[in-house]
């Protein structure tokens, strides 16, 4: 599969999150893709903005089917939500259920004004009424292909790879 | 064995001892108790995991601590919880363990916390139900006391890291003490330097000998240099009235006060399992003194606890 190349995404979404970022506006990765964007944004927005990650882990609705999956890095929100505009960030958005699970856990947090999700891939297959505000293309997959953003090298790529059971690792 | 960690889904079927938990198996229950232990600081401690799931802490023995934090960490899950204190006396009315558990099943538990005062009725339990049902031994006679022994390696790795330099004393009522069989389990497995235990010959256990431990009969030898001195409780249900003299002979020998301690490291960790017999085992300025982390083992406990459970749902 032809995919761009992660650095131009999030290139766009950088642009994106700058023309309207305000005081008020908080940056939430969902790892691990959403915590890589995360550390590249870093670099690249100028001035103090509230970074977290939200893991979601624990409120998915698969457990009984995959189990209890922990992610290297998990939930960290150091700072007050309330209020806030939180701008959710994420590598691919597939079927919206880690979505789902993550907006569930930041309102254990506290009460956003407002929660927006930004993707470098959206793969237009939605099984919730859940999409994102912003994706930095749009593409059509197969559904047995699991796309996410990972390392190689010090570099930041998009691995694919052919799924046999369907729920899991989405 | 029932015991058993499915090393890929990081699913636990039961844990009834710690003889079979390797090394990775530990780490992932450790890594696990991390995350729980965030949620623990959070305003909303509560999570989703477990609800719908019903736990039953089924007490044959007293305790407070153990079942109180496996209540917490029950609830934290959003797990329903049952309490049952039976008092072995009172299973007066000829009903077996197994139909008491039968019974429970069929009311919808899938998780038991058994504590019993007889070694191996835990495993009794796992090897009698089915296969979705879990068993969590809560302490049984002198044999086990998994999670404790978790906890207790827990909260040395929170403050000391690197267990290979690490240089521990076990001391009191070894042969009496499941916290110490557990605790002498996970170490070694966790590959700490020097296990040591400490105590008069009365409470060392006949097969001490078979353990990967340097004894020791007096804390003026047995503390010298030692990173963690972990304290025991004198078991005196567990106990003949001769195997000690008496509480202030005994404090006299084997008792921790701020002399002692200070033959061990500067900044040595001194843990304690609960409950404390103040002035029998530990002096209150050392229980109470800033390299006491026995308050902490109390909240690692209730993390460690929500791994083990939250561990246990999931994939067949």
């Amino acid at each position: 599969m032809n995919l761009p190349k992660p650095d131009l995404l999030i290139d766009k979404i950088f642009k994106k999150i700058s023309s309207e970022i305000d005081k008020d506006t908080c940056l939430i990765g969902i790892p691990s893709g959403g915590s890589l964007i995360i550390n590249e944004l870093k670099k690249k927005i100028k001035g103090p903005v509230n970074y977290g990650l939200i893991d979601g882990s624990f409120y998915r609705d698969d457990l009984e089917i995959s189990g209890i999956k922990l992610k290297e890095k998990t939930t960290s929100i150091n700072f007050d939500i309330d209020k806030k505009k939180i701008i959710l960030i994420d590598d691919v958005f597939y079927t919206g259920r880690t979505i789902r699970a993550a907006i569930n856990e930041i309102f254990d947090f506290g009460r956003p004004k407002e929660i927006r999700l930004y993707v470098l891939i959206n793969r237009k297959s939605n099984e919730l009424p859940i999409q994102p505000n912003y994706s930095a293309i749009e593409i059509d997959a197969p559904k047995n292909i699991f796309i996410n953003l990972t390392h190689e090298n010090n570099n930041l790529i998009f691995s694919t790879n052919k799924i046999n059971d369907e729920s899991n690792n989405l | 064995m029932t015991n058993q960690i499915i090393s890929n889904n990081s699913k636990i079927n039961h844990l009834i001892s710690t003889d079979d938990l390797n090394y990775e198996s530990i780490i992932k229950i450790f890594d696990m108790a991390e995350s729980f232990f965030k949620i623990g600081q959070r305003d909303i401690k509560k999570i989703p995991l477990l609800r719908g799931k019903t736990i039953c802490n089924l007490f044959f023995e007293n305790s407070t601590r153990t079942r109180t934090t496996f209540e917490i960490a029950a609830k934290r899950l959003s797990a329903d919880v049952i309490n049952l204190d039976i008092p072995t006396s009172s299973q007066s009315k000829g009903e077996s363990i197994f139909d008491m558990v039968d019974n429970l099943i069929a009311m919808g538990t899938d998780i038991f916390v058994v504590r019993h005062p007889e070694a191996g009725v835990p495993n009794k339990i796992a090897n009698h139900v089915a296969s979705n049902i879990h068993i969590i031994n809560g302490g049984d006679g002198s044999n086990a006391h998994p999670t404790q022994g978790l906890l207790d390696a827990f909260t040395i790795r929170k403050f000391k890291k690197n267990f290979s330099n690490l240089k521990i004393a076990i001391v009191g009522d070894i042969q009496h003490s499941r916290v110490a069989k557990s605790e002498i389990n996970v170490l070694s497995t966790l590959g700490a330097k020097e296990i040591r235990v400490i105590g008069p010959k009365s409470l060392m256990p006949d097969n001490i000998d078979q353990l990967k431990v340097k004894v020791f009969h007096t804390m003026e030898e047995g503390l010298k240099d030692v990173d963690v001195v972990m304290m025991l409780r004198i078991q005196k249900e567990r106990m003949n009235n001769d195997t000690i003299p008496s509480e202030s002979e005994y404090f006299k020998s084997f008792g921790l006060n701020q002399k002692r301690l200070k033959i061990a490291k500067d900044n040595a960790l001194v843990l304690h399992p609960g409950p404390i017999n103040r002035g029998v085992e530990i002096e209150s300025e050392v229980a109470d003194g800033k390299q006491s982390a026995i308050l902490n083992q109390v909240k690692y406990g209730i993390a460690i606890r929500m791994a083990v459970m939250a561990m246990m749902v999931g994939k067949k």
